[in-house]
């Protein structure tokens, strides 16, 4: 592992905060308003933490876990990225299993939490968001195997690293397919728009906001942080597909990556802005086109 | 050119799928007008050397296809005034997987079919992939306009298909092919009309009520 990676890895941990605020600015800047400001994350978190916790007495053990195994999966989760388009702290034959378990044991912590409250509204809350997963998850495998084809490597650090960036200039067509599926991806598993509007606060139309309402203070200033974290691990996947960077120095690869993270926050932004949220029976038909667009990445790669 | 090629081809079957998921019949519409632009490139990316033949086969595919029946179809739509396909036979999530898996099934065909002399090798399987995603509309949906949406998407299936022959193909047939398409569409735009005005509605399937 090279010092720009733990250097990337670090700063990736910094900056992802950052990331959900430079979306909300351009969608406030796009829709003529002016918005809360890009850093604004980092000053809610600092709120919150020095809040106290208010715990039901509902909840048990499994409530208070949640945050917590929510994030530690988040950042285990990130190891296995190569941030400097080479290499990965963590690799092994097949961790990409292990990063897509990695963010659904997150998810799954959480949904417990909600289902811990015994609210209602949060058990509902809790079955959208499983569901939402349940089409999300096929669609980022059959992203994986696309990449996998394409890159002839077992490991994330080979299918979003050197390998890849060899095979971009043959296979262009069906990585940008697969760029495009892992963007949709992106949306739908961080509750952005068009799946899920995180500017919403009512209940029944939310997802992912509605299965933390309970959480309160630091809680929930881990739940947030690792929000932006997850949005931040996508935004490195899709990077990673669309610009290989093993061609360049370790510190200019490390700076284009974040780069790219600013350009998909303000994707994520306009999408935002010129979309508004599908209806909820629709949202498996959107993920379902995700998926047949990685499908057709696939068959590209098995001519 | 080669490589612009291949990327308007995979456009070509993103605008298949892309109809396939829709219900709007404006945006059926718009897909297929699209995929006829996507069409009427083709020609001049292929060809070897920019030649009279396949520029002027490119404009004529324009103008037909992206212009003039997606024109004729959205007059149609409103003079019908239907907005939506609102049940097909088959759901829009079923058909979007039965169309990637159309064209998984294209591409395994393509892949047995021994074409001597081939530049394009995503050609094929994209017109397989198309004429098979047209049979799918075609069979599925209610909506007599959209019906004529999936006849157009087959049609674009077997016009690529014969690009694999632009050289041999004199350009006299295929300017009687598209002049075809299009009287043949209006008339169907008439049918469409007639239909819309005898039962109140364009579900085809309703046309089993006639008797004299």
């Amino acid at each position: 592992m090279t010092p720009e990676g733990l250097l990337a890895l670090v700063l990736l941990g910094i900056a992802a905060p950052a990331v959900p605020g430079i979306a909300v600015k351009t969608k406030s800047l796009l829709t003529g308003r002016r918005g809360p400001p890009a850093l604004q994350l980092y000053a809610d978190l600092a709120k919150l933490v020095r809040k106290g916790r208010v715990y039901s007495r509902t909840t048990t053990l499994i409530f208070r876990a949640g945050p917590i195994v929510a994030l530690v999966s988040l950042i285990v989760a990130a190891l296995f990225l190569p941030l400097d388009g080479r290499e990965a702290p963590a690799r092994f034959a097949g961790d990409m299993v292990a990063f897509a378990g990695l963010l659904a044991l997150g998810r799954f912590a959480l949904v417990l939490a909600a289902m811990d409250t015994g609210s209602s509204f949060e058990g509902l809350g809790a079955s959208r968001e499983v569901t939402i997963a349940t089409f999300a998850e096929p669609t980022m495998f059959l992203c994986f195997i696309a990449l996998v084809l394409a890159a002839g490597d077992l490991t994330l650090s080979g299918i979003l690293g050197t390998p890849l960036a060899a095979a971009w200039p043959h296979a262009g067509a069906s990585l940008s397919l697969v760029g495009v599926s892992l963007f949709v991806l992106l949306l739908a598993e961080n509750s952005r728009v068009p799946v899920d509007d995180p500017a919403t606060h009512l209940e029944l139309t939310m997802i992912h906001e509605v299965i933390v309402l309970d959480h309160s203070g630091p809680d929930l200033a881990l739940i947030l942080y690792g929000s932006a974290l997850k949005l931040t691990l996508f935004g490195v996947l899709v990077v990673s597909v669309l610009v290989p960077r093993a061609g360049f120095s370790g510190p200019a690869a490390v700076a284009l990556l974040f780069a790219g993270l600013g350009i998909v926050a303000v994707a994520v932004g306009v999408v935002e802005s010129v979309m508004a949220r599908v209806r909820l029976v629709r949202v498996p038909q959107l993920l379902v086109g995700a998926a047949a667009l990685a499908l057709v990445a696939t068959i590209l790669q098995l001519r | 050119m080669r490589n612009a090629a291949q990327i308007v081809l995979l456009l070509v079957v993103l605008s298949d799928l892309a109809i396939l998921g829709t219900s709007r019949l404006s945006s059926c519409i718009r897909g297929l007008a699209a995929q006829g632009f996507l069409l009427g490139l083709l020609p001049v990316l292929i060809a070897p050397h920019v030649s009279v033949h396949a520029a002027s086969l490119a404009v004529g595919t324009v103008i037909v296809k992206a212009v003039a029946l997606p024109w004729f179809l959205t007059w149609a739509i409103r003079e019908a005034a239907v907005r939506r396909e609102i049940e097909p036979i088959v759901g829009f999530i079923a058909s979007q997987l039965l169309g990637a898996l159309a064209v998984a099934l294209a591409f395994a065909i393509a892949s047995r079919l021994p074409l001597p002399g081939m530049q394009q090798p995503l050609l094929v399987p994209v017109s397989l992939a198309t004429l098979i995603i047209g049979f799918v509309v075609l069979t599925t949906r209610r909506k007599a306009l959209v019906q004529v949406v999936g006849y157009l998407i087959l049609e674009n299936g077997i016009y690529l298909f014969g690009l694999t022959q632009t050289e041999s193909v004199p350009f006299l047939i295929e300017l009687g092919v598209l002049l075809d398409i299009f009287v043949g569409v209006f008339i169907m735009g008439i049918v469409v009309f007639h239909i819309n005005r005898e039962f109140d509605s364009l579900d085809s399937t309703r046309l089993t009520e006639l008797s004299d």
